[in-house]
C-alpha cells in the first residue's frame, strides 16, 4: 500500500541482502535451488512460497543457522560464510513462535535478549520501558508472558528482536494462528519498523498479507518462480489477486 | 560475559519458577537415601524363625538361647513336629526354621556328631542365603565354644571324643551385615543421572519446542555458551545433591567415609559432567521432551541402575552384559565412591576407573557439543 519507501531506500550504498545462486542441498534433494535475489534498506520484502518450498531453509541461511551448499549471499554488508558472527549481531529474528520465554515475564524476557546482544543495563532498562509503554504493556510488563493474550505476545516478541536494533529482521511466519484484527495492527509495526531504516523480511502463506509487501519472491521447489512489486506482478501475469497467482504458479498446467 | 549470564540467570528462573520439578530435584536425593536406608534394605533384621524341638534338652535350649540372643532372630514358634512348621511357612509367620533330631543333646555328648537342620523361606534367594548364612555362624560359634570348653574338661575328666554339628550349610559372614555401606554410592550415580541426564535433556529440548532455541543459536551467542548456559544450574544443583546425600549417609546412616572427601566430590563432579554431555547428547537426538524424557531414562538412568553394580553385582552378569557394564559410567562411579567410602583408597588404586570415566566424558563432551553445533545442518 504503501511503495514509496523503496525509491528513498534504493539510494543506500548496498542492499540490506543480496543473494546469488544460493543453493542448499541435503543430501541428494535440493531445498534451494539458485536463488537470486536482493533486498533494498528499507524494504517489506514478501517470501512466500508452500510449506516446504524452501523458504525455511532460505532464511536459515541468511541467519547464519545453516551454511549453504553453494552461491553467495550478504546479509547487512556481510558474508554468510565468513562473517555469520557480524551478521547475527546485526540481524533480529522472529520465529512463528515467537521465540519468547513464557515462564518469564516481559521485563526479563527483554532483560534477557538485550544482555545476549550486549546492550548495557541502561541501554535496557531505558529502551524496555519505552517498548512496553508503546506496546501498552507497561501494566503487565512483570507478569509472565504466558499469561499475555496471543496478540499481545507476538507484538512483544516483534518488539524484542528489534531491541538491539538490528539492521535486518527476518519474520518467519509472524502471523501464524493470529487473528485478522492483531495481524492488521501487526502489519502495521511491520511499516513502521521499515520506515525508521530497518529492513524487513517476512514469510507468509497468508495471501493477503503479500500484498503488503513492497517487493515479494514466490519460492516452488527451492527456486523463485515471481519476483517484483505486488502490482507489477499481477499486471504482468494478469491475475487480480497474489493468490491467483500463486496457484497459477504452484500448480502448473 | 554478560550475555551469559543472562542466559544462567533465565535458566535459574526456569527452574523456580517450576516448583513441582524443583520440589522433586531437591526431594530426591532425600527421600531416596531414607528409602533405600530404611525400607529397602537388603540385610536382615528381625528374622521370624521357628524351632523344632522334639526332645527339648540342655543342649537344644542353649543353642535356642543362642539365636534368641544374636540379635537379628526373632523366635515366634517352637513345635515338637517338622510338620507343624508347613503352615508356618506358608502364612509367612517364619521365614527359617532351625530342626533339631531328637536326643540332640544326646548325641551331642556320646556320638561323632548330632544333626540339626536349617530350613529357610528363599522365595528371595538373596535374603534366602543371606539368612542361611546368619544361621550357620550361630551355629558355628556356639560349636566352636563348645569344643574349647571340652578342652578344658578334658583336663579333669576322662578325654572324649571331640564334639561334631554337621551343619547343612557353609558359613558366610558379612562384618558389618550393612547395605547402607554399599546402596550410597549407588544412590550417588542414579540421583545424578535423573538430575544431569534427564533435566538436561528436558530442559533443552523444551527449548527446542518451543521455539526459543533458534533465538537463541540467530543470536551472537556461541553453541558453548548456549551450552553452559544450559547446563552450568544443573550441574550446582547435581553437586548439592551429592553433598545431601554424602551429609545424609554419613549422620544418618553412619556410612563410613574412610578416603579423601574432597577426591570423592572430585570424582562426583566428574560424574555429573559425564552425565550433562549424555543428557546434552540425548537432547541433539530428540525434538520432543517426551522422547527425550524416554531416551534419557533407557539411554542413561536404566543401564546405571542395572548395569552399574548398584544393585546387581557386575561381576556375576553374564560376559555379554559385563562387556556393555564396561562402557556405562555409573558403574565406574560406583566402583569408585566404593573405593572412596568404604575401603579408603587413593587415586593409586582408581586411577585406571578414574581414566575410563574421564576419557568417556571427554567423548562424551565433544560428541555432544559436535551433534549441538550441527543440529541445525
Amino acid at each position: 500500500m504503501t511503495p514509496e519507501p523503496v525509491s528513498a531506500a534504493a539510494s543506500a550504498k548496498t542492499d540490506a541482502i543480496e543473494a546469488k545462486d544460493l543453493t542448499r542441498t541435503f543430501g541428494g534433494f535440493t531445498a534451494v535451488d539458485h536463488i537470486t535475489f536482493s533486498v533494498r534498506v528499507g524494504e517489506v520484502f514478501g517470501f512466500l512460497g508452500a510449506n516446504g518450498a524452501g523458504k525455511t531453509t532460505a532464511i536459515r541461511m541468511l541467519t547464519g543457522l545453516l551454511t549453504p551448499s553453494g552461491g553467495s549471499a550478504r546479509v547487512a554488508g556481510h558474508d554468510v560464510y565468513t562473517e555469520s558472527e557480524a551478521i547475527k549481531r546485526n540481524i533480529g529474528y522472529m520465529s512463528q513462535q515467537f521465540s519468547l520465554y513464557e515462564d518469564l515475564t516481559a521485563r526479563e524476557n527483554i532483560r534477557l535478549y538485550g544482555g545476549i546482544y550486549d546492550l548495557s543495563r541502561a541501554q535496557i532498562r531505558e529502551r524496555g520501558d519505552r517498548m512496553l509503554e508503546q506496546l501498552g504493556l507497561s501494566a503487565v510488563g512483570n507478569r509472565p508472558v504466558r499469561d499475555l493474550p496471543l496478540g499481545w505476545r507476538q507484538k512483544l516478541a516483534f518488539s524484542v528482536a528489534l531491541l538491539h536494533r538490528p539492521r535486518v529482521v527476518f519474520l518467519d511466519e509472524p502471523t501464524s494462528g493470529v487473528d485478522p484484527i492483531t495481524r492488521r495492527q501487526f502489519w502495521e509495526s511491520i511499516y513502521e519498523t521499515a520506515s525508521s531504516g530497518t529492513t524487513v523480511l517476512v514469510t507468509t502463506h497468508y495471501m493477503d498479507e503479500a500484498e503488503y509487501c513492497d517487493r515479494i519472491s514466490i519460492m516452488v521447489a527451492g527456486k523463485i518462480a515471481a519476483m517484483g512489486t505486488p502490482a507489477d506482478l499481477k499486471h504482468d501475469r494478469g491475475v487480480a489477486s497474489i493468490d491467483d497467482l500463486f496457484v497459477q504458479l504452484a500448480r502448473p498446467a | 560475559m554478560s550475555a551469559l549470564r543472562g542466559l544462567l540467570r533465565k535458566e535459574i528462573v526456569h527452574i523456580r519458577r517450576d516448583p513441582r520439578t524443583l520440589t522433586v530435584l531437591i526431594a530426591l536425593p532425600v527421600v531416596q537415601v531414607v528409602l533405600f536406608g530404611y525400607a529397602i534394605r537388603t540385610d536382615v533384621t528381625n528374622v521370624r524363625l521357628a524351632i523344632v524341638d522334639p526332645m527339648p534338652d540342655h543342649a537344644t535350649l542353649d543353642l535356642r538361647n543362642r539365636f534368641a540372643a544374636a540379635g537379628v532372630f526373632r523366635i515366634v514358634a517352637v513345635v515338637p513336629r517338622t510338620e507343624n512348621l508347613e503352615p508356618l511357612f506358608q502364612t509367612g509367620a517364619a521365614q527359617q526354621a532351625v530342626v533339631f533330631e531328637p536326643d540332640f543333646g544326646d548325641h551331642l555328648e556320646n556320638t561323632p556328631s548330632a544333626r540339626l537342620q536349617i530350613i529357610t523361606d528363599a522365595t528371595d534367594p538373596n535374603t534366602g542365603a543371606l539368612l542361611d548364612a546368619y544361621a550357620s555362624s550361630v551355629i558355628d560359634v556356639w560349636q566352636r565354644e563348645l569344643a574349647s570348653r571340652d578342652v578344658v574338661s578334658a583336663l579333669r575328666r576322662t578325654p572324649r571324643t571331640r564334639v561334631v554339628i554337621v551343619p547343612q550349610t557353609r558359613m558366610r559372614f558379612n562384618p558389618t551385615r550393612e547395605s547402607s555401606n554399599l546402596f550410597v554410592p549407588g544412590l550417588m550415580a542414579f540421583v545424578l543421572t535423573i538430575i544431569s541426564s534427564l533435566m538436561t535433556a528436558i530442559s533443552l529440548t523444551r527449548e527446542k519446542e518451543t521455539g526459543t532455541m533458534e533465538s537463541l543459536l540467530v543470536s551472537p551467542l556461541k553453541p558453548w555458551q548456549i551450552i553452559v548456559g544450559k547446563v552450568a544450574p544443573y550441574l550446582v544443583i547435581g553437586f548439592i545433591s551429592v553433598v545431601t546425600i554424602l551429609l545424609e549417609a554419613l549422620l544418618l546412616f553412619r556410612v563410613p567415609l574412610r578416603g579423601n572427601v574432597l577426591l570423592l566430590l572430585a570424582e562426583g563432579g566428574l560424574f555429573i559432567l559425564t552425565s550433562l554431555s549424555l543428557g546434552i547428547l540425548v537432547s541433539a537426538r530428540t525434538s520432543s521432551q517426551r522422547v527425550a524424557m524416554i531416551g534419557a531414562l533407557v539411554g542413561t538412568l536404566l543401564p546405571n541402575v542395572l548395569l552399574s553394580g548398584f544393585i546387581f553385582p557386575v561381576e556375576s552378569m553374564p560376559a555379554v552384559l559385563q562387556a556393555f557394564a564396561f562402557v556405562i559410567p555409573g558403574r565406574w562411579f560406583v566402583e569408585i565412591a566404593r573405593g572412596i567410602m568404604l575401603k579408603g583408597v587413593g587415586l593409586d588404586y582408581l586411577w585406571q576407573a578414574t581414566l575410563i570415566l574421564g576419557v568417556t566424558t571427554l567423548l562424551l563432551l565433544a560428541a555432544s557439543t559436535r551433534s549441538f553445533k550441527t543440529r541445525l545442518e
